[in-house]
């Protein structure tokens, strides 16, 4: 018999983010996206959820990546390939264009240098989808100009000094970051949540009313 | 002390098991262009073997194991086989869901051919005129076992250290063999500091005059040597951390410092007591060729590239190395994940953290048999 899945301790809170189920349907938005029979490569891929409806859904060659020893123990147990590091050595291994996809969900803006692995990203996959929380929502930009303060928001909870999201970015700024690395849109979606917490499409004003931003893109 | 009844029902326990021996002429063509032969490889068994041959995982020792895993020889042994906690029913290696099997390895002197065998030839054992063996050859020999036991394709292949060296050589040597693959605190070749470590070792035994250049079967045996080589080998398998934590400064009796040179530390005493016990099971000459065989290994050969040479496994590995491990440190097993990635293997690599260094693969720990064990259950398709 299998052991059970390890219960996880409760995680410091520079893990927390990733490990934040995401909003129920943001995932079905990032699924929808991959084709088909693919390789799939998802960066801080934490307890493997993305993966596992990836490979039962698509039928994807699935692997992951993550820093978590627990969360690692968990795909195991899913039965997910995944690497124990840092995301920028998760790539490394990787010939150009190696892989189909390769998918950040809520990653980029934890990390040191998120141009630099969005590069490396877009070197190794066909194809790189991206999603984040838009910085410039309507709820943030009014804590910043009526109260004067840091934005809190359900998507970003964290105080400014133990936030792990020392990477904030909106729709705009990122899209520039994607002219200036000269890659391509293919598709986006922007998302805003509803009161049950269900995530849907906004198509007005994306960087004043969504919440969360998934932008599939590459290199051609 | 338990009794027989105590040991057949102890839970997970495999109960008292018999090392059995299995006998086949070759001879076996080494790497080293030599021959061997007749070879016999002493191995146990748990489990059954299911009907369609499917339910084999083969256990690879490390340089001091044997083929003696799990549960007991005799109700009274004082301890159970070298990875008891392992193997066993409900364990990772689950005896009630797998068949697994280990050998001990030729060159070694638990049973198998080695340099305190006879040699036919001579009706003398083989002592330094026993060919030197390499961990391609150990696989070699034991895929003649695997045919005797009439299993083509086993479920697995795992090993720690040196056993996870045969289990790299198993998934490369053999591809169409091996399903699965668990590599332990292991390294795709030796390093310089590696083969140095061996190196004192091998000095220590060769510089005992008991040695007497191999021949010391049936005289006073080199005990001395063989004890320091433990004692080296010993450190590099625990860690800074470990150590101090164990033993720190502390002394065996508690006058204070005593300005001598007897046993004084409790480290002293502990290495003492391991090298001491080593030397009571182990043959000298085993020592030497096994370290060599070791040393030997470099899978990044004929080709010079890792890469390369792993472009023909198909097996599924689970790589597991050990934070505090500094013998066959994480970066190295990093460098096989890379290349087993590089080829599109289907591989997971898990660092676990631990403070007890290279021997960490030998102790109980929950994250590496749940690990191990859904990587058995959910990898294979």
């Amino acid at each position: 018999m299998p052991l059970t899945e390890p219960a996880a301790p409760p995680l410091p809170r520079e893990e927390a983010l990733q490990r934040t189920a995401p909003l129920k349907g943001e995932l079905e938005y990032i699924i929808e996206l991959v084709e088909p029979g693919t390789r799939v490569l998802d960066l801080g891929c934490g307890t493997g959820d993305l993966l596992k409806a990836l490979q039962e859904r698509k039928k994807v060659f699935p692997q992951g990546v993550d820093i978590d020893e627990e969360a690692i123990q968990v795909c195991v147990s899913k039965g997910l390939p995944v690497y124990h590091g840092d995301l920028d050595e998760g790539l490394a291994d990787f010939g150009d264009q190696a892989l189909d996809y390769v998918i950040l969900t809520n990653v980029i803006q934890v990390l040191h240098r998120p141009d630099f692995l969005m590069r490396e990203a877009a070197r190794v996959g066909r194809r790189v989808i991206v999603s984040f929380p838009n910085f410039a929502h309507w709820s943030a930009r009014l804590q910043l100009a009526l109260l004067g303060r840091m934005p809190r928001t359900k998507r970003l909870p964290y105080e400014w000094y133990d936030s792990p999201n020392i990477h904030l970015t909106t729709i705009r700024d990122f899209q520039d970051l994607l002219r200036r690395e000269k890659l391509g849109i293919h598709r986006s979606v922007f998302l805003r949540s509803t009161r049950d917490g269900r995530f849907v499409p906004v198509r007005l004003w994306p960087n004043l009313l969504a919440e969360q931003a998934i932008f599939m893109v590459s290199r051609d | 002390m338990l009794d027989q009844t105590d040991v057949q029902t102890a839970p997970g326990s495999v109960g008292l098991v018999q090392t059995q021996y299995f006998t086949f002429p070759g001879p076996l063509r080494l790497a080293s262009g030599k021959e061997l032969g007749p070879i016999t490889l002493a191995y146990e068994t748990y489990g059954e073997l299911n009907s369609d041959r499917s339910n084999a995982i083969l256990v690879e020792h490390a340089l001091s194991g044997d083929a003696h895993v799990a549960g007991r020889h005799h109700p009274d042994d004082r301890k159970p086989g070298w990875w008891d906690m392992m193997v066993g029913p409900g364990k990772a290696l689950d005896t009630t869901k797998y068949f697994v099997i280990c050998a001990n390895c030729i060159g070694g002197c638990m049973g198998s051919t080695g340099p305190s065998s006879i040699n036919p030839a001579t009706g003398r054992p083989y002592a330094m005129s026993f060919p030197v063996i390499t961990i391609q050859d150990m696989v070699e020999a034991e895929t003649y076992l695997l045919d005797h036991l009439g299993i083509e394709q086993v479920l697995c292949v795992i090993g720690g250290s040196m056993g996870g060296m045969r289990t790299l050589q198993w998934a490369v040597s053999h591809p169409e063999r091996v399903r699965l693959a668990i590599p332990i605190a292991t390294t795709s070749r030796h390093t310089a500091q590696a083969i140095a470590f061996d190196e004192v070792g091998r000095q220590a035994i060769m510089a005992d005059p008991n040695w007497n250049g191999g021949d010391y079967y049936g005289g006073p045996r080199p005990e001395r040597g063989l004890a320091i080589a433990r004692m080296i080998g010993h450190i590099t398998y625990l860690s800074d951390e470990a150590m101090h934590r164990k033993f720190g400064r502390n002394l065996i009796r508690d006058n204070g410092l005593e300005f001598g040179f007897e046993e004084e530390f409790q480290v002293q005493s502990y290495l003492r007591y391991q090298g001491d016990s080593f030397v009571q099971r182990f043959d000298a000459n085993s020592y030497l060729y096994i370290t060599k065989a070791m040393d030997y290994f470099d899978l990044t050969q004929p080709s010079g590239s890792l890469k390369k040479e792993l472009s023909r496994v198909r097996a599924k590995f689970l790589v597991i190395s050990f934070t505090s491990d500094w013998l066959y440190p994480t970066y190295q097993s990093r460098e096989i994940v890379t290349a087993l990635r590089h080829n599109n293997a289907y591989v997971t690599f898990a660092e676990i953290t631990t403070p007890h260094g290279h021997d960490a693969f030998l102790l109980e720990s929950r994250q590496l048999t749940s690990l191990i064990s859904n990587f058995l259950s959910y990898a294979v398709d």
